[in-house]
């Protein structure tokens, strides 16, 4: 991917990642706007799940029909596309981010549109979309109350459910006021009613609409959208044309599938029962029908799908729904916030999705921004072991020709280093040998004063270790030759 | 070598080899079941708590409810449909002073959209069936109601007849034979009015559809 570095997020810019996260923690309203919202988040899942037996049992349901997908997804989405062409919906296959976006450009260009309406969609935020469609002419605008936010305020998405959680009222109310005139004011019914009209004209007029896909059912040809807010049936109805976009991953088997789906992605991510629309396009409109799109298409995306998909690990990956809820749990991104990762997906599914996506010589400190606490893993709907994953990505950040040497993770081995590597060797080497080991230890502690006040990023909050005076085997002989207990 | 080729050859020569994947047990959702009433009580309860506004009537006097409904509303105008039979009843008596006027959706959205999206101020459809588990309407727009029927006008009136409450969306899939009949063009879950919390967690309706969901349940 590299039209003007797509993985990266406008805030990323050229700093780095801990400069940005040292940049958030010290901004106090980043922390609290947050704070508060992730700790409401949390008790609506809470209470939206009164049963543990059904929240687990569910669990292993969706966790069982994503995996079946996933052992079945070539065939699936072949099926998949066989469908939705019989249907009547044009169904394109992309290599990366910059195919996508050529496909979608090349398809108004052929329809000479000038305006496109976009509903919310991660995987075109993953490929820069906007920018692209933007740079060849054609104007591309977000009508997801919070993507149009982020959209006016030239940022992009803090969190993946919730675009604009990082900006609280009157921070909007300023924005709303300084690029489209509206007054200033902490009356949210007054400001969402403002950016209804003002949308409502442009979907009056767009071209064509983009959206993404939840789910999409190989069974009937379907492409199932989740909402609220209504911006992603009027995408998908008003304009002429509707292209849809989305992973290879998300194609799920049967219609039935999508049941229990549904139920855990709006209670894992809002405590929502339930969004307010649910919507299934099966087919472009047809003979006779009054409204919705003349053309569907769907472009199915891999950039780095495909790869992961390869590894029995690091396939539990592809099982997200994006429900967000790993973010919502995490106490890091809690804390620095969504920006401060500085790619498309951030929290920890960002940490493990975004090495593979950009490359873990891009993202490198990616995996080791967790404590491992493990909420995320404990939360998840699909029963992704983030954790464990995350691991495995610092392994394969440091691995050498020998380690995991079937692996195909993208930049693999960028943060090994020689000394450090040397290091590992000579204490797997000391441990193996009784010898050695006294040797070893024994020369520590004599030359214990050159232990130096300050190692690296340990020392910075914490005073460096000493070592003691004598080895505990000393100790211990010591101590059997004066006869054991005293 | 196609994008599509090369993508399927890789998904086909997976390196780790063949998944094995789990049988599905869907027990825990067919287990969710409800006497016919409990049905009607907990379909209201979980569509209320999303800010629809319930009305139970009888097959008797629910004309005469959404004739009170829509003065009370104030509305100047509302789409109703043609073919469908509530349309059909709404038409036949629909004759009192201080109703609003009744149009019909009936050319392709093309000739009119401008007159849709700012002079149309309700819509009174049917609807397939609901789910009492999450409280949702069930729609399959058609010719006579279309996909904007019920998004672009600020109000929507759904005549649901208690009969065709379901237990849950899994039942409503399986047992309405949605597979073997073949999908529609758009199926839909309407469930409340249109919302958002993109403005600090805050709930505000109406964001893109309709502000106000009002359901009638036959019973």
């Amino acid at each position: 991917m590299s039209h003007n570095q797509p993985e990266k997020t406008a805030q990323s810019g050229v700093k780095e990642f801990h400069p940005r996260v040292h940049e958030a923690i010290n901004n106090p309203q980043i922390r609290a706007n947050f704070r508060k919202a992730m700790d409401g988040l949390m008790d609506k899942r809470q209470a939206a799940f009164p049963s543990d037996d059904e929240l687990q049992g569910l669990r292993d349901l969706v966790a069982a029909i994503r995996l079946r997908a996933l052992s079945k997804l070539p065939e699936l989405l072949e099926k998949l596309e066989e469908n939705l062409t019989a249907n009547g919906v044009k169904v394109h296959w992309a290599e990366n981010g910059d195919q996508a976006c050529q496909i979608i450009l090349d398809i108004c260009q052929q329809k000479n549109a000038k305006s496109v309406i976009k509903g919310k969609s991660m995987v075109s935020e993953e490929m820069e979309l906007n920018h692209y469609l933007e740079k060849h002419g054609i104007e591309a605008l977000e009508s997801d109350l919070g993507e149009y936010i982020v959209q006016l305020a030239e940022e992009t998405p803090s969190h993946i459910i919730m675009p604009a959680i990082h900006k609280n009222t009157d921070e909007i109310s300023d924005l709303m006021h300084d690029k489209t005139g509206t007054k200033k004011s902490r009356d949210v019914e007054y400001l969402t009613a403002e950016a209804r009209q003002q949308l409502r004209k442009r979907f009056e007029k767009a071209d064509v609409g983009v959206s993404g896909v939840n789910f999409a059912v190989a069974e009937t040809g379907t492409l199932c959208l989740v909402e609220n807010e209504g911006n992603g049936r009027l995408t998908t109805t008003v304009p002429p044309v509707h292209i849809a976009v989305t992973g290879i991953e998300k194609v799920v088997e049967n219609l039935e599938d999508v049941a229990p789906l549904l139920s855990l992605l709006t209670r894992s991510a809002t405590g929502q029962h339930i969004t307010t629309y649910f919507n299934m396009i099966s087919s472009p409109r047809k003979e006779g029908e009054l409204d919705g799109p003349e053309e569907v298409h769907l472009v199915l995306v891999d950039s780095g799908r495909s790869n992961i998909y390869q590894d029995d690990e690091l396939l539990d990956t592809l099982r997200c729904i994006r429900c967000g809820a790993c973010m919502n749990h995490c106490p890091v991104y809690t804390r620095i916030g969504g920006h401060a990762y500085g790619y498309t997906y951030p929290g920890p599914i960002g940490k493990i999705l975004m090495p593979h996506l950009a490359g873990l010589d891009d993202a490198k400190d990616l995996p080791s921004a967790s404590s491992l606490c493990g909420a995320c893993g404990e939360v998840c709907p699909v029963r992704i072991p983030i954790p464990k994953l995350l691991v495995r990505l610092r392994e394969e950040s440091v691995a050498g020709d020998s380690d995991h040497n079937n692996s195909s993770v993208k930049g693999r081995g960028s943060k090994r280093s020689t000394s450090e590597s040397l290091i590992w060797k000579g204490w797997a080497k000391m441990h193996k040998s009784g010898g050695l080991y006294r040797t070893g230890t024994g020369a520590a502690t004599v030359f214990r004063f050159l232990m130096p006040n300050k190692i690296g990023a340990w020392t910075k909050c914490r005073t460096a270790p000493k070592l003691a005076p004598s080895t505990l085997h000393q100790q211990v002989k010591a101590r059997g030759k004066n006869g054991g207990e005293k | 070598m196609s994008a599509r080729d090369a993508i399927l050859n890789r998904l086909y020569q997976r390196r780790d080899g063949a998944i094995s994947a789990p049988e599905s047990d869907f027990s825990i959702v067919q287990a969710k079941q409800w006497s016919d009433e409990d049905k009607i009580d907990l379909f209201q309860q979980k569509i209320e708590s999303v800010h629809a506004e319930v009305h139970r009537v009888s097959k008797d006097n629910w004309l005469d409810k959404l004739k009170e409904l829509a003065q009370a509303k104030g509305l100047n105008n509302m789409l109703v449909p043609q073919q469908a039979q509530v349309g059909v009843d709404v038409r036949a008596d629909w004759s009192e002073d201080g109703l609003p006027e009744l149009l019909s959706y009936d050319q392709p959205i093309e000739g009119w959209k401008a007159e849709l999206f700012s002079n149309v101020d309700g819509a009174v459809t049917d609807v397939r069936s609901a789910v009492a588990e999450t409280g949702s309407l069930v729609l399959w727009p058609d010719n006579d109601q279309p996909r904007l029927m019920t998004l672009v006008p600020p109000i929507h009136f759904a005549i649901l007849d208690a009969g065709q409450l379901k237990n849950t969306f899994h039942e409503v899939i399986v047992s309405g034979g949605w597979v073997q009949q073949g999908m529609p063009t758009n199926a839909l879950l309407i469930s409340g009015p249109s919302k958002t919390a993109d403005i600090e967690q805050t709930l505000a309706y109406g964001v893109h559809g309709p502000k106000e969901l009002i359901v009638l349940i036959r019973q």
